[in-house]
């Protein structure tokens, strides 16, 4: 039997950079190893991985391999899962990590059960348990109402870890690490599904995940017109982004990209501005790292008041517009 | 034309819309406890992929089959799939069933769909709505090795192949694949349909097939509990204090000017 050793990495990348995921996968991957006491490494699929594996050791990894093939210039399942299977057969690591991504979300239940081991998606918190060696995958559960600890005895242990959740290490371009490219041969005749066409739906502005603020609005909105009136407003006063919880999104009111909320985007600005949202957990799990939460809402008992740093009770339209307009007088002082 | 065959995936969980207050865990047995007034209803993400199957039932024709698995399931929660236009009704129930993960519960759904014969399509929500790990559906469609699609927010099928609106970062892509394929829908597909008084009085008199782990091929020992791969060490709710500061004012305007005035102070602006 093969021996389960080290800490791997599944990278992200785009336009030549790490995805920020990668590098807090880097950091919280490289507590784990330290703890275990063995390496940290890197995988990197793309057409070409050009600087990145600089980076990728800049940011803690001992080792990074790289698979360079013209099929990887963009992720298909069924390219990638070959790839990333015959790695993680030919490198046998104890743990791999993944990011909580559209990718990760993708791959990794499918790697899990290819390997025939088991897999904690979302994960918030990873450790070392000191007596057994396991991985203590703990991750959010029931929409975020409680968290659950994972353990998984078959190796290798598989988690997916949710954007924003661990730091990176500081970026020292000085670090030294080993980089091993690996040739895959990939088999073309196993891609069973086609992509015919890819459609942006370009959010003007500033990108949720970017924006020091987010301005969001909930089902109490009651329909499309004010997240383009009261809370674009808002936002542009405090150079924010507008966003929602899901019922704005299922409703048709707004496009999916500006969906905050667990199956949605996992956000954390400095200012999170939650407007007639009653607060559903999994609305919660995807804006709980903001620095400061403000909530207004008509309900007093709405749940959001108990994750708000600072709330409002009262009908949204009367609040917010004097709200934004105190806020641009005291800006423009 | 002979329609499209079709299978849905449905899990029995607690109503995930109940108020966060109601979840309660207990820690001497490391289980999720709810008062009874929480009733039990099928996962709302299982509940688009049904309604993704009957938009295809409702233009190219079919059946569509519905597999549910757990132990002593409501059945007038899981019989909701026949009155919305299902066929029929499996469950996989017994209590060696219980208390899986998705390593297990995915083998058994597996299992149950070879049994079941011929499929087109197999449809299952994004994730569960209680431990929400989103695995089922890919492997599912790994352990029979046929190709799947996640995040649907809309499917046709045509010619025997089917075309997917897939949702991914910032937009979307259409994808086509040809069957027996796999597909797990995410919520803007939209809602399932409500059901037809008609549908209702068909479902009352149809009674599920039920299956135990012997009638699938497998052993107590590989569904359930017992054949978990991930085990659950401790499941627990984070104490949270309530931190917050209410702004007040004479009218709901004055507290928004306020509530101005009070972050300036704080320099949070």
């Amino acid at each position: 039997m093969a021996e389960y050793k080290g800490v791997i990495v599944y990278g992200e990348l785009i336009n030549g950079k790490l995805l920020s995921i990668t590098t807090e996968l880097l950091g919280g991957g490289r507590n784990l190893a330290t703890a275990l006491k063995e390496d940290l490494s890197c995988v990197l699929l793309a057409d070409t991985v050009g600087e990145t594996p600089k980076e990728a050791i800049a940011f803690g990894t001992d080792k990074v391999y790289i698979v360079e093939d013209p099929s990887l210039k963009e992720y298909q399942a069924d390219t990638y899962i070959q790839v990333v299977e015959k790695l993680a057969k030919e490198i046998s690591p104890r743990i791999i990590l993944m990011g909580q991504t559209s990718i990760g979300r993708d791959l990794a239940p499918r790697l899990a059960f290819r390997l025939g081991t088991g897999l904690s998606t979302d994960c918030v918190d990873l450790s070392i348990d000191s007596e057994t060696k396991l991985l203590l995958q703990t991750k959010p559960v029931y929409g975020g109402n409680a968290q659950a600890i994972f353990t998984c005895e078959s190796m290798p242990q598989i988690a997916t870890v949710r954007p924003k959740t661990m730091s990176p290490i500081e970026r020292d371009n000085s670090r030294k690490g080993e980089v091993i490219p690996i040739k895959v041969e990939i088999d073309m005749s196993t891609i069973r599904t086609k992509v015919i066409e890819k459609v942006k739906e370009e959010v003007a502005g500033i990108k949720l995940e970017d924006a020091p603020t987010i301005v969001s609005g909930g089902r109490g909105i009651g329909g499309p017109e004010p997240f383009k009136t009261t809370l674009k407003e808002l936002a542009d006063v405090l150079h924010g982004a507008v966003g929602a919880s899901r019922p704005p999104v299922d409703n048709g009111w707004i496009p999916e990209a500006m969906h905050v909320g667990l199956t949605g985007k996992i956000v954390a600005p400095d200012i999170y501005i939650a407007i007639a949202i009653s607060g559903a957990s999994q609305h919660i799990a995807g804006c709980s790292g903001s620095k400061t939460i403000i909530a207004i809402n008509k309900d007093p008992e709405a749940n959001i008041f108990k994750e708000a740093n600072f709330g409002v009770v009262g009908r949204y339209e009367e609040v917010v517009p004097a709200f934004t307009k105190k806020l641009k007088e005291l800006l423009a002082e | 034309m002979p329609g499209v065959n079709m299978i849905v995936c449905c899990k029995q969980v607690p109503d995930p819309e109940a108020p966060p207050v109601v979840f309660k865990v207990d820690p001497a047995t490391n289980k999720m406890t709810l008062p009874p007034e929480v009733k039990p209803v099928i996962g709302q993400y299982d509940e688009f992929a049904m309604e993704a199957a009957l938009r295809i039932k409702d233009k190219a024709g079919g059946k569509i089959t519905i597999l549910s698995l757990g132990n002593k399931l409501a059945r007038d929660v899981v019989k909701k799939t026949l009155a919305v236009g299902g066929d029929e009704l499996i469950l996989l129930e017994d209590e060696t069933f219980e208390e899986g993960d998705s390593w297990s519960t995915a083998h058994a759904l597996a299992m149950a769909i070879k049994k079941t014969g011929e499929y087109d399509l197999i449809f299952c929500g994004r994730q569960s709505s209680d431990w929400d790990a989103g695995q089922v559906g890919l492997g599912i469609a790994e352990i029979l090795g046929i190709p799947a699609v996640p995040l649907a927010r809309r499917v046709e099928a045509v010619d025997g192949k089917v075309r997917v609106e897939r949702v991914i970062p910032d937009g979307y892509e259409i994808v086509e694949v040809g069957f027996p394929a796999l597909i797990t829908v995410t919520s803007e597909l939209g809602s399932l349909r409500y059901a037809a008084l008609k549908g209702i009085m068909a479902a009352a008199k149809k009674q599920p097939i039920v299956w135990k782990p012997s009638d699938i091929g497998l052993e107590p020992s590989q569904v359930g509990a017992a054949g978990r791969r991930t085990k659950l060490a401790k499941l627990f709710q984070p104490v949270k204090e309530a931190k917050g500061e209410i702004i007040e004012g004479e009218t709901p305007a004055e507290a928004g000017t306020n509530l101005a005035i009070r972050l300036r102070e704080a320099k949070i602006i």
